[in-house]
Formats: C-alpha cells, sequence, structure tokens
C-alpha cells in the first residue's frame, strides 16, 4: 500500500429476520450512526462514502445507493457502489481502504447492508433464465454439489459438516449482535430436514436483516483517534470465471491465489501459526473445512480433521469465527464485512464476550457469486 | 368490510412483474436452433482444443476464438449432483428432483440438469447419463426440448474421472 490506512470505528446493527422497526434508510444510518459513534467523528469528518450490497432483486430496489444518500451522510461527497455479489461487504471494505491508500482521501465511511425480509432471496438466487434448465433452487441448491465433491476428494466423515454447526451457533451466543442465538446439538442438526442434500436445514445460514460499518482512515488521521485502530497490513479482492475447463470448484484458484497475495503482502509465511483468529464465510457448513484449505491454514483435504479436533473452537489454536459467522448472522451483502469488521474489532481488543486473548493478528475473508469472487484483508493491533 | 388493523401496519407484500426479453446471441442461438434436430453443440478452442458447451465464442482460459462448432453426444457423467427438496416460487418441478451438473463426452465444461427416472437415492457422482429427448415434432429449440437426463445402465465412469472435473 502507497501508506498505511487503519480502521478506526466499527458500528452494526443487531440482526434478526425482520428488523420490521427500520426502513432500509433507517437500518443503515443507525450502523453509520454506531461507526462514527466509535471513531469519535461525525458526517462532516467523511470525505467519501463507498457502499456494498448483494444484487438489487434481494429487496427489488435498483441502485439503493441512490435514495440511500442521504442516510449515507453522503451528499455532495463521492459515493461508490462495489458490486461483487456475496464477497461484496469486504471488497467494498477494502476499496474503501484503496480510496485512503491513495491518498485521494483522509476518511472514508464504508458500509454493507441487507434487508432480506423486503424481497425474496431465494426466488432472487434462483435464476430462471430462458436459455437454460431453471433448476438451481437458492443459493445452497448452487453449492450442495460443491460440498458433495469437497465430502468425496477429502474422504470427510459425514458428522463434520453437522460439528461445524454446534460450534458456530456456540459461539454467536457470546455475541450480542448475532441473530441466531441458539445452541443446537449435534443429533439436532444431522436430524434436521435435508433442504439440498447434502446440506441440512440447519446447515444452512439464515436471511437476515442487518447493516455494519466503519471507519477507514489514513495513519495521520488515525492517530488522532480516541482508540487503537486495526491497521491494515493487506487487502485485496480477486475474481475467476465461473465455467473454465478444469476450474477447481472445491478450492478456486481466485481464492488461493488471493490469500497468497495478502500472506505475501502482510509478511504472513505461516498463516496457522501467525494468525490468532479468522473471520471466514460460510454460509453452508461444509465451506468452513473448505476454505481452511483454500486459505493454506492446514494441507489440502485436511480441513475437516481441524474440525473433528476442534483447534478452530473459540479458546482453542485457531479460532474461526468467533463472532458465529454468516452461519448465525446472514444479511448477505453485510455479512462480508461483518467479518472484516469482527476481525478489527478484535485486533482493538474490543470484540467483547467473544474477544480472542491477545489476539494480535487477524484475517477476514468473503466469497461469493459461483464461488469466483474473493476479498480478503489481515489487520494488526500494530502499525 | 374489514376493521382497521389494530396495529400500525409495517409491511405490505405487493408482487411486482418485470417483463424481458432477452437476446440469445449468435452462438446461443444456433445452440438452441440445434435443440430442435437433437443435436448438442459446443465450440472448440482454436488453441487448446478444449470444448465448451454451450458454446462460446472465445475460451476464459486461453482467450483464443473458440470458432469451430462441434456436436456432442448426447451422454455423459454426472461428476456432482444435489438432491433438491425445497420449492422455488413460480417453478412447477416435482419435490425432491436431482440436480446435477453433466460432463457430456467430448465436452470440457459440465452443464446443469436434471436426473429423472432414477431414485434420488440412487444418484451418484460418475454415473453414466444420457439425454430424453421431447418427441420429434414438438422439439422447438428450447432448453426444454431435452426433458431431463436418465441413467444409461452403463458400468459407473471411474472416480478418476470426475473427481477433479465437476
Amino acid at each position: 500500500m502507497k501508506r498505511p490506512v487503519a480502521v478506526v470505528g466499527v458500528g452494526q446493527t443487531h440482526h434478526s429476520a425482520r428488523r420490521a422497526d427500520v426502513s432500509i434508510a433507517g437500518l443503515v444510518r443507525e450502523a453509520v450512526d454506531r461507526a462514527l459513534l466509535d471513531a469519535g467523528l461525525t458526517h462532516e469528518d467523511i470525505d467519501a462514502v463507498v457502499i456494498g450490497k448483494a444484487p438489487d432483486q434481494l429487496e427489488g430496489v435498483m441502485q439503493p445507493e441512490q435514495f440511500l444518500a442521504g442516510a449515507l451522510g453522503a451528499h455532495m461527497k463521492p459515493l461508490l457502489r462495489v458490486h461483487t455479489a456475496g464477497s461484496v461487504g469486504a471488497s467494498t471494505a477494502i476499496t474503501a481502504v484503496t480510496h485512503v491508500a491513495s491518498g485521494l482521501y483522509e476518511r472514508v465511511l464504508t458500509i454493507a447492508f441487507e434487508k432480506q425480509s423486503e424481497g425474496n432471496a431465494m426466488w432472487a438466487l434462483s435464476p430462471s433464465l430462458p436459455f437454460t434448465p431453471p433448476l438451481v433452487a437458492g443459493a445452497g441448491g448452487f453449492f450442495a454439489p460443491y460440498c458433495r465433491a469437497y465430502i468425496a476428494k477429502s474422504d470427510a466423515p459425514a458428522h463434520i459438516g453437522p460439528m461445524t454447526v454446534v460450534n458456530a451457533r456456540e459461539n454467536a451466543m457470546r455475541n450480542e449482535y448475532a441473530h441466531l442465538r441458539e445452541t443446537v446439538t449435534l443429533e439436532e442438526v444431522t436430524e434436521s430436514i435435508m433442504l439440498w442434500e447434502p446440506i441440512r436445514y440447519l446447515e444452512t445460514c439464515p436471511s437476515s436483516d442487518g447493516a455494519v460499518a466503519m471507519i477507514i482512515a489514513s495513519e495521520e488521521q488515525a492517530k488522532k483517534g480516541p482508540r487503537r485502530p486495526a491497521w491494515v497490513k493487506s487487502g485485496y479482492s480477486y475474481a475467476e470465471a465461473m465455467w473454465v475447463p478444469g476450474r477447481d470448484q472445491v478450492s478456486p484458484r481466485a481464492g488461493r491465489d488471493c490469500v497468497k497475495h495478502v500472506y505475501d503482502t502482510a509478511g504472513i509465511t505461516d498463516p496457522w501459526n501467525q494468525i490468532d483468529t479468522a473471520e471466514i464465510y460460510v454460509p453452508f457448513s461444509w465451506f468452513e473445512a473448505m476454505w481452511l484449505e483454500n486459505l493454506g491454514f492446514c494441507a489440502e483435504g485436511d480441513g475437516w480433521k481441524v474440525i473433528d479436533r476442534g483447534d478452530q473452537r473459540f479458546g482453542r489454536h485457531l479460532p474461526i469465527n468467533p463472532s458465529g459467522g454468516v452461519l448465525c448472522t446472514n444479511p448477505i451483502g453485510a455479512s462480508g464485512m461483518l467479518r472484516l469488521g469482527e476481525v478489527a474489532l478484535q485486533v482493538m481488543g474490543r470484540a467483547g464476550e467473544h474477544q480472542v486473548d491477545g489476539c494480535k493478528t487477524a484475517l477476514g475473508h468473503a466469497y461469493g457469486g459461483g464461488a469466483q469472487y474473493f476479498a480478503i484483508w489481515i489487520v494488526s493491533s500494530e502499525l | 368490510m374489514s376493521q382497521p388493523p389494530d396495529e400500525p401496519v409495517k409491511y405490505i407484500e405487493s408482487k411486482i412483474h418485470l417483463p424481458y426479453d432477452y437476446v440469445a446471441g449468435d452462438y446461443r442461438a444456433l445452440y438452441m436452433r440445434a435443440l430442435a434436430d437433437k443435436k448438442i453443440l459446443g465450440s472448440r478452442c482454436s488453441v487448446t482444443g478444449k470444448v465448451f458447451v454451450p458454446p462460446l465464442m472465445s475460451s476464459p482460459e486461453s482467450f483464443a476464438p473458440a470458432d469451430e462448432l462441434v456436436e456432442l453426444s448426447d451422454r455423459g457423467i454426472v461428476t456432482t449432483f444435489c438432491v433438491v427438496n425445497i420449492p422455488v416460487i413460480g417453478r412447477e418441478v416435482e419435490l425432491p428432483y436431482v440436480a446435477a451438473s453433466v460432463a457430456l463426452d467430448g465436452a470440457d465444461i459440465s452443464i446443469f440438469a436434471m436426473v429423472q427416472e432414477c431414485k434420488a437415492e440412487d444418484a451418484r457422482m460418475g454415473m453414466r447419463v444420457e439425454a430424453v429427448w421431447k418427441p420429434d415434432g414438438e422439439r422447438t429449440g428450447d432448453h426444454t426440448d431435452i426433458s431431463y437426463f436418465r441413467p444409461t445402465g452403463e458400468p459407473d465412469a471411474p472416480r478418476e474421472s470426475y473427481i477433479n472435473r465437476l
């Protein structure tokens, strides 16, 4: 990066299936106000706004960033919308980092949201286009065959997916903002109905309303703030085409290349031991094992073994998704930024009940589209 | 007459209808017209020789033109699949159904297809399948010209033929 950049404020809404108490504008404003309050700043201090959300058909509102400009405090300021499907929250924050690193802006507000209750995501993500058979039933219908391929390739035992959910739900009990705050047992997961075999109902993320915002600032501005910032050591977005001969859909190259670039530029040579916690995008149970491998935390085929040993649980070697993650809270467009915001809070030492002890370096990750868009950052307590 | 609601109205459900006209494009139009003649067209990359179905005008891998159209077999293997048990608004597919990635013989990318005449619990990776076409005179040059795929009864393809090819 051309110059150091930090997160100086993080704010998120409480997430639930239906936030009937607020409009979309009210929802984003709630997150923006909390982020500004956290940073000790006001709208006047903000130079530009970068916003992300999942595709417009999720709420049926075209280009909502335009009518939200007022609620975002973006009047007469540069306002940019980022589009990278499910990874959008993370690539939006990374775009805001670029805005500041370039030297063009000192303090940028970045925000991501989804109000799933105002639309029907299952319909929106089940394309019925005229030239292909309409067979994909929601995101689960698209990704379940990838999970089956992972299980077949790695010979993972059937309990790993359900085990991942039990752990995520336990983690969410420590996160006051999480949507699903109810523990489940292994039996409850394995006995829940099969939606897209091999993915069961309880192995699926919820539909949430929610938003998250961050203030990204230059070194000079970050040092003026009231609290210890989270320094952004590196952040990149990568993409690949969906239908390429020989594409590895289980461990996509765009993800591997993206994280390698991030590790190389952040000085990480041994991610398993140098990273203290990670928030990774796990909308369906099996993706936790899959991304552990894709992110280089373990060898290919060993992701499920990490989960089987429990090394990724809270209080263990490398806590994954201490917030409960996407399996417990999924305002789609915001889910990626929640991953990045959560790890910023971890290195600031302000993650609350789910704070990982002594956390200095943390990784935030999101993916989207047909597992083809990736956005990853590493934040640190040290400049 | 209905009474006014006791609680303030916070949500109303309102359905919208958004008609779109799609343009198939040159290659896709040829592909669809060929379906009416029980033919599946693909395109071959001029550099790598790999075959794309439905046909692409250039390779997403080599970026070279894929200007040779080739006719593919209507048989292939299931590389991976899921069993769908959840309905989608506006769809009239009977549940459960097997939604599969099918690699047609001679093709280097898979198509998404429904597998029938097979119990969901009998579906498996590596299973050989074939297209079941609509009868002559009923095909219109549309994806529905292939009603579904069904098992051929041939021995399954070996694991190495599909495990890295979804």
